[in-house]
């Protein structure tokens, strides 16, 4: 029998649902911790950017609206996909962060897990998050977060699955839409994630991955008016990206928190706006 | 600018039959040709200072356009306001070129564009389907002529058309020019009942030998509207009916157009078909609502170089 010829993946963008190479055309050489070569990635353009943020936009108010409930259920549908490809996620891990096999599982096991508990505060972070006020009058008056909109998330750049699951999934939960700008030399589980999305009941558009060079995309990001919120954790320079989304008023989380309940609980409030209803007392 | 002669050498068509010679001479239009020549003219992209002045003539292309049933006067004060000074915080962005309403709003645009550059256009002629009898197309001219409309646009009846009663429709819309008086006529040959492109040159050449100032695609109320190789015949025959006879017609290019990219891909296609000549107000017009909005965006992104939000530029 014929030794098997390898049969090698180009990733590509999650744009709007679909798998598609970048607008540009171009795409770049994704290297292993060891430096051997390990896939061909596409490297988006402002174009991608562009397109990712529109198709965010347009399905977010449907996302939003989604009983909390329901978006609980579906981002546990989330960690079953991954959970169903676990073992492609870890030999990714292993390969990009040069951790050994056993590790690598590990790590992603944590990141599913943490999915779960993040899918667990879908309908529970408008209680620790909001709350009702006394006020001076016969009125009940609620504080209830409500998502900022489309959140551009810039991923860790070293803990490519785990890390990730953190910075994408809480923008999520409280009913934004994200824009990932995947770790530039570490893009294969973030992209993989990505398509995991596309059969997960997510919408189309909830869940946008780009690959690429970061100082090319992360400005474009940040500047975008459209995008509402910044998660710069795997930013290089977060102060310089965090200056070009001051103007269209973003909320930026400069850091990620660690990956603790109150660093979980950080990132939640992070991307929530708190919007203040008042209903009179029945007699 | 475009130089108008007389009137003088278009062909006087005094009878049915004569009608039928002449456009029955016209060739016929490869079809895998025209889609080809138009797919590969929409592989040019203007880039930098040639697409910021490409915008703004696009902008200033805009027959900004409300046809619904649930229009209101108000809401055509809003857009009048909106085609005087497209982008409320930059003054250096152009007026569009006229607002398109139906007739009973004509009163209304014209009051709230005194002063302005921008005409006032109105559909009639029983808009969109066409079917009403001439007495009553023409009291529905007169009505907006009377309003004060500076532009009529007039819908070809595709039924009569389609059947063969090509007298029909040219008597209609001499009928119609003549009760249009000083307005321009722009002539909806509404290209995606018209089944073929051969049809559409025909249906073309029918409406300026008839006096027509303008072909236009589409009313927009059809699921086809305008297409680039639907375009690209329009094009060619005002170029070709400018060549032998020397009167300008002009195209107007109505119905899904909605991004400004398609916008700039249709001055591309119109300057290498019909010449740059045509790429003016006078000559080229985009029938449209949605595409002012993405043209502002654009212009902005292209002037900060930031992608703008939708919600900064008005809705109408």
């Amino acid at each position: 029998m014929s030794e098997r010829l390898d049969v090698r993946k180009t990733y590509k963008l999650v744009i709007g649902g679909a798998f598609v190479r970048s607008e540009s055309g171009r795409a770049y050489a994704v290297a292993g911790a060891d430096g051997a070569f390990l896939a061909n990635a596409a490297r988006a353009s402002r174009k991608d950017v562009r397109d990712a943020v529109r198709a965010a936009q347009a399905a977010q108010p449907a996302w939003a609206a989604h009983s909390a409930l329901l978006r609980g259920q579906v981002l546990y549908r989330l960690a079953e996909m991954a959970e169903a490809r676990a073992v492609e996620l870890g030999d990714q891990v292993a390969r990009a962060e040069g951790v050994d096999a056993g590790a690598a599982r590990a790590s992603v096991a944590r990141g599913i897990d943490r999915l779960v508990w993040y899918a667990g505060w879908a309908d529970k972070v408008g209680q620790v998050l909001g709350g009702a006020n006394d006020v001076a009058g016969p009125f009940f008056n609620f504080s209830i977060p409500v998502p900022v909109g489309v959140v551009g998330v810039v991923a860790p750049a070293d803990s490519s699955f785990e890390g990730l699951v953190d910075a994408l999934v809480a923008p999520l939960v409280t009913g934004n839409a994200v824009v990932v700008l995947a770790s530039e030399h570490r893009p294969v589980p973030a992209v993989l994630l990505g398509e995991m999305s596309a059969t997960a009941d997510l919408e189309a558009g909830l869940v946008n991955v780009l690959t690429g060079r970061l100082d090319e995309l992360g400005p474009v990001l940040a500047a975008h008016e459209a995008v509402d919120g910044l998660d710069l954790t795997g930013a290089t320079d977060p102060a310089a990206l965090a200056a070009l989304a001051a103007h269209s008023l973003t909320r930026v989380l400069h850091a990620g928190p660690p990956a603790t309940p109150e660093g979980g609980l950080r990132r939640l409030r992070a991307f929530v706006d708190t919007t203040t209803v008042w209903h009179t007392v029945g007699a | 600018m475009v130089e108008i002669p007389s009137r003088s050498r278009v062909p006087q068509v005094g009878s049915e039959a004569q009608l039928r010679t002449v456009l029955a001479a016209l060739s016929g239009v490869d079809a895998v040709g025209v889609t080809a020549r138009a797919a590969k003219l929409a592989t040019r992209s203007p880039k930098r200072e040639t697409k910021a002045r490409a915008l703004d003539l696009a902008i200033a292309m805009v027959d900004l356009t409300t046809l619904e049933g649930a229009d209101t006067p108000g809401h055509v004060a809003a857009l009048c306001a909106k085609a005087r000074r497209p982008d409320a915080e930059d003054a250096t962005c152009p007026p569009v070129a006229a607002i398109c309403v139906y007739p009973d709003l004509v009163a209304t645009a014209r009051a709230h564009l005194a002063g302005s550059p921008v005409r006032v256009a109105s559909v009639a002629t029983a808009f969109p389907a066409g079917r009403a009898s001439l007495p009553v197309k023409l009291a529905d001219v007169a009505e907006a002529r009377a309003a004060g409309a500076d532009e009529i646009d007039m819908v070809i009846d595709r039924g009569a058309f389609l059947s063969g009663r090509l007298g029909q429709v040219f008597e209609e819309i001499v009928a119609v020019k003549e009760a249009c008086g000083s307005a321009h006529l722009k002539v909806i040959l509404e290209t995606g009942e018209l089944v073929t492109y051969d049809n559409v040159r025909r249906a073309s050449w029918l409406a300026m030998l008839a006096g027509a100032d303008f072909i236009k695609t589409s009313t927009g109320k059809v699921a086809v509207s305008a297409t680039p190789p639907v375009a690209l015949v329009m094009l060619e025959a005002v170029r070709d009916f400018a060549e032998s006879t020397g009167q300008v017609v002009g195209v107007k290019l109505a119905g899904g157009i909605r991004s400004a990219k398609e916008a700039l891909r249709y001055l591309v296609l119109a300057s290498e078909t019909a010449g740059s000549a045509w790429l003016e107000p006078r000559t080229l017009r985009f029938g449209a609502s949605s595409l002012l909005t993405d043209l502002l965006l654009q212009r902005r992104s292209q002037r900060t170089g930031v992608y703008a939000r939708r919600e900064h530029v008005s809705v109408e």
